[in-house]
């Protein structure tokens, strides 16, 4: 809890700091006459009376210290916001308990609504800073970029009609029914707002049907319900962004105009269609451009992430041009290229993108829900019981009657119905969020209510955010929503899950039915033949099963491999302890395991990483979960491996699949399957080979006579791991065997063991690469009888898993069983 | 369109209606396609099926088609296949694919689990012994691979070898090294796929739509 009381003064410090600081960038605020008419702007450039404000107050000698804030104060401030949200981030998460069951963004306005109240006592006015074109032209796209980018792919094409039903539909659904009540509401004396007309009405019902229920798809995302059930609220509340901006500016334009005759009615239906399918196919235009400029990137990494998200914001500013659906151009810009900029990129740029992507999206929406917070004590409000009553009510009849209505008429095209349950869910789960905010807070001054309606919508945000957001976990608890399992990763699964698809698909064919298998189906075939020859430089088209199989089997090789040279390690510096107390005392497993898991973290950071098939699903403020899949450089792992696999990993396996399926002897498994993925590691290569090459003195130094130069050589290739981030390590290894002979034993018993049956290894150039593996196969099978027979004492069982495995049991089963059952 | 007259009446619709589960109309549509696809006879033989343009292209087009001419996929005991079936019988292979009703039971759920997993099961098991030997396992996996272009038999291999010590590995769990995982029994079978929701997954929205002349 140190850490956390830490951060929290952190944060206050940070806090008034920044109070402190806004004090005189307030006066200074002053200065620039503000531009009358706009929202706010912000503030221009200095005025026309020089940059400097300090110097002229003096005499005209050279002054020695000077201050310059105005120069500064734009970007600083917005730094100094940024990192105080940002502050805010991390002290939510020291303590968990917190964010699991109050959502992030209530958190966040919270924190909005302190650090208002605080600036609102010193009299200080809120930064001017968020502006129409400020917002949409650099808070939004990262919102939706990232959404995109990170929608789950295959799940969303399953259910898109019924998402596109929901966020089209259900939002047009949602404005007119909320803004024609309320309208008849307005006619209503007591309430006093009569000047509201029907026009204006519709404008703000717009702006609060957005839903922007990221709180929700965080705790569906915990409680893993069912995927329909996640897809449709994720693509709802990511599609209804383009359908309300859409609407908003359409109102926006219609609440000027004096009269409204039903021939512009027909005209915003037609708008309506335009501005849509226009953004879309500006999108999957730059979308395909973005895929076939990264064919050509292979020799720039550096800025290969920057073409997507420069294509990603070309696209977003030539659809505002136009002026038809930015959000929309963006979103299906970043649904196109993913695919094919993801095979084509190098695997360090693709984390960069993703966590860019993420980072961007992050930042934007927390700033606004932080903004929201102090806003929400800053601005001047005007209440009024009754409208404000009423757009809550509204809003949450006409989304409940929205949901039943929808899904009533779309179940019957569902292959997998909504029952009642999940209707529910999908109707509660109807949160307001930034967008709404935004949009109402950006609204033109010339909107007679513009308070009023700002107050309404901070109102509906608090209420839904806070109430709705808060109970909605206990709430699927307390229902018990159907949820699906996502951590599906056995060969087995993913083996007959495309057995099913392809068996839906050909009975489909066959008894004539069509439905989205029929359409992947046509759609893979099309993009196997054509458009992947022409966006994808390297086009081998490959099996998700392949890739699984890949994976699974690296992370095996993996785990052996950390535990291997965990010991290795541990071992190369206690060989004289060793000699000292050969063949006595216990193996201590506990050290085995700490030190397997600094291994391990040297490894994921530095290895290459296996990509992965499907993303998770994701929430809006997490990367998706790479931390399973474990990171391994190829050419290195394969060296490894070979060097292991003759004497110590070979042998048993060979035996225990001879038994199970009588392979031929002198065959693996792994020798099936040659690595095919070298491509990637093109670029790293020099990098690579200077790492396996680098000798490491330390190893050899270490090594007692005893041990031959065979045993040395896989040591110092291990060594190296080590190496690269911190020799930490190994330095622990050296403290601990100074002070401890226990578990020194045990160590120097698996270094004998496991440098005993390395002994016929071949060959252990590791740059001999991996098409030599059939020979290596070869030699093993003809030494592995040597390496049988070294008297092997009871082996203690030193794969030891690390702790964070344990959940994972039924994901190695490849080469796991013959570390255990090997006998003596 | 002369396959209208020879439709059978209300009556064989309802009692057809009754044993799979379709309503009138998917039945009318299905046995429209039934006369289309054996040229107006009234039994279906495998040419029919192997000459379907849409279906050249599935990699376990023949895995598919012997599940239409498997006794096991008729009724209960049925074993061995036969030469050609009836619309009756077509429909029975078809009523493993109909989506589930919206409420269900927890056992109602169970047992269309296992009547569908059954369905996948009797697909690999062609020897119909009641297990899944590496052999049959294999070239399964050889099929659904073979349309990938470069990864050759052995890549299947291997991972079929992979894909069944995992099953020894999950269903047996620890091992003895001298015992043998001899197959797949269909109870370990339900046991490595229960995770996968097969009652949500192994649909097809049968429509009450005409399709038929769209298809080829």
């Amino acid at each position: 809890m140190g850490g956390f009381s830490q951060m929290k003064l952190a944060v206050n410090f940070l806090t008034i700091g920044l109070v402190l600081l806004s004090l005189p960038c307030g006066s200074y605020t002053e200065i620039p006459p503000k531009p009358p008419g706009s929202v706010t702007v912000l503030p221009p450039v200095k005025p026309a009376g020089g940059p400097q404000a300090f110097p002229d107050a003096e005499n005209s000698n050279l002054p020695v210290f000077t201050m310059n804030y105005p120069r500064i104060q734009v970007p600083f401030e917005v730094t100094l916001w940024v990192l105080l949200a940002s502050f805010a981030k991390i002290g939510f998460h020291v303590y968990h308990k917190i964010t699991f069951w109050v959502p992030e963004s209530c958190l966040l306005i919270s924190i909005g609504l302190i650090v208002g109240a605080i600036m609102h006592s010193v009299h200080e006015e809120p930064p001017a800073v968020l502006s129409y074109n400020v917002f949409f032209l650099f808070m939004l796209p990262p919102i939706v970029l990232e959404s995109g980018y990170f929608m789950p792919t295959r799940p969303f094409f399953e259910n898109v009609g019924t998402v596109l039903w929901f966020a089209v539909v259900g939002t047009l659904w949602n404005s007119i029914g909320i803004g024609m009540s309320l309208y008849a509401v307005c006619q209503i004396e007591a309430f006093e707002v009569q000047d509201i007309n029907l026009q204006e009405n519709m404008l703000f019902a717009a702006i609060i049907s957005a839903v922007d229920p990221v709180a929700v798809l965080s705790v569906f995302e915990d409680v893993s319900v069912n995927e329909q059930l996640y897809i449709v609220v994720f693509g709802e509340c990511l599609f209804n962004d383009a359908v309300t901006v859409v609407l908003y500016n359409m109102f926006n334009f219609v609440a000027e105009m004096p009269m409204v005759e039903p021939v512009d009615v027909f005209l915003g239906v037609a708008r309506f269609f335009v501005v849509g399918l226009g953004g879309m196919g500006f999108g999957v235009i730059f979308g395909f451009v973005a895929s076939f400029t990264t064919r050509f990137t292979s020799n720039v990494r550096e800025i290969e992430p920057l073409f997507i998200f420069m294509y990603s914001y070309l696209a977003y500013l030539v659809a505002e041009l136009f002026s038809i659906s930015s959000i929309m151009a963006i979103v299906t810009c970043a649904l196109t290229m993913k695919y094919y900029v993801e095979e084509n990129v190098s695997q360090r740029s693709c984390t960069t993108i993703r966590h860019v992507v993420k980072m961007l999206g992050t930042i934007s929406e927390t700033l606004i829900f932080f903004f929201l917070g102090v806003v929400t004590i800053t601005t001047e409000h005007e209440w009024n019981w009754g409208y404000i009553m009423f757009t809550l009510l509204l809003a949450l009849v006409w989304r409940g009657l929205g949901v039943l209505v929808l899904t009533q008429i779309i179940n019957p095209f569902r292959t997998i119905p909504f029952n009642f349950k999940d209707q529910f869910i999908l109707g509660y789960g109807g949160l307001r969020g930034a967008i709404s905010f935004a949009l109402v807070f950006t609204l033109p001054d010339s909107i007679g209510r513009k308070k009023l309606f700002v107050t309404t919508t901070i109102c509906m945000i608090m209420f839904t955010v806070f109430i709705q957001g808060i109970s909605i976990r206990p709430l699927i608890e307390f229902i018990n929503v159907r949820r699906t399992n996502r951590n599906l990763e056995t060969i087995n699964v993913e083996i007959h899950s495309r057995l099913i698809e392809h068996t839906i698909s050909g009975v489909e064919d066959l008894c004539g039915q069509w439905s989205h298998y029929y359409w992947k189906d046509k759609f893979l075939k099309f993009n196997n033949r054509i458009l992947r020859k022409i966006l994808i430089r390297d086009n081998r088209a490959e099996s998700s099963i392949v890739a699984l199989y890949k994976k699974l089997e690296l992370q095996n090789a993996m785990e052996i491999l950390d535990t291997v040279s965990g010991d290795i390690n541990a071992g190369s510096s206690i060989v004289p302890l060793h000699e000292e107390k050969k063949g006595s005392g216990k193996p201590k497993r506990k050290f085995v395991a700490a030190d397997l898991m600094n291994m391990h973290d040297i490894l994921s950071k530095n290895m290459y990483k296996i990509r992965q098939r499907t993303t998770a699903y994701t929430t809006k403020h997490s990367l998706p979960n790479d931390s399973r899949t474990k990171e391994i450089l190829i050419r290195r792992h394969t060296s490894i491996r070979r060097s292991l696999r003759p004497g110590s990993l070979n042998g048993p396996n060979e035996a225990k699949s001879q038994k199970y399926f009588s392979l031929p002897p002198g065959k693996s498994l792994d020798s099936k399957f040659p690595p095919q993925r070298l491509r990637h590691t093109g670029n790293d290569d020099d990098e690579t080979m200077s790492e396996v090459d680098y000798p490491s003195a330390r190893s050899r130094f270490n090594q007692p006579s005893r041990s031959s130069s065979r045993a040395m050589l896989p040591l110092r290739r291990l060594n190296t791991l080590t190496e690269v981030p911190s020799s930490s390590v190994v330095d622990l290894v050296d403290e601990r065997s100074g002070g401890r002979g226990a578990w020194g034993r045990g160590m120097s018993r698996l270094n004998s063991s496991s440098s005993d049956s390395r002994i016929p290894v071949p060959r252990h150039d590791p740059s001999n690469g991996p098409d030599n593996g059939s020979s290596g196969d070869h030699d093993s099978g003809d030494h592995r009888p040597e390496g049988e027979q070294q008297p092997l004492s009871p082996t203690p069982a030193w794969a030891a898993e690390p702790g964070e495995r344990d959940d994972s049991g039924t994901q190695k089963p490849l080469l796991r069983p013959q570390w255990k059952t090997r006998k003596p | 369109m002369g396959a209208l007259q020879s439709l059978p009446d209300e009556f064989e619709y309802r009692d057809l209606s009754e044993k799979t589960g379709f309503s009138f109309e998917q039945i009318g549509i299905l046995h429209k396609r039934f006369k289309q696809l054996s040229h107006n006879e009234d039994t279906l033989r495998r040419d029919d099926l192997n000459t379907i343009p849409d279906l050249s292209c599935n990699p376990i087009r023949t895995q598919i088609i012997e599940a239409f001419f498997d006794k096991r996929n008729f009724h209960q005991n049925g074993e061995g296949t036969v030469q050609e079936i009836s619309f009756e019988e077509f429909l029975v292979v078809m009523s493993h694919f109909r989506p589930p009703a919206l409420d269900m039971t927890e056992e109602q759920r169970e047992i269309i689990r296992r009547e569908k997993l059954r369905f996948l099961f009797n697909m690999h098991d062609t020897d119909n012994d009641g297990t899944i030997t590496l052999e049959e396992y294999r070239h399964v996996v050889e099929e659904l691979l073979s349309r990938s272009g470069a990864l050759g038999k052995e890549t299947a291999k291997g991972i079929a070898d992979a894909a069944m010590l995992e099953v020894a590995s999950i269903s047996m769990g620890h091992m003895e090294p001298d015992e043998f995982y001899e197959g797949i029994t269909f109870e370990h079978f339900l046991k490595i796929l229960k995770d996968i929701e097969i009652e949500t997954r192994m649909n097809i929205r049968f429509l009450n739509m005409d399709t038929t002349n769209l298809c080829k």
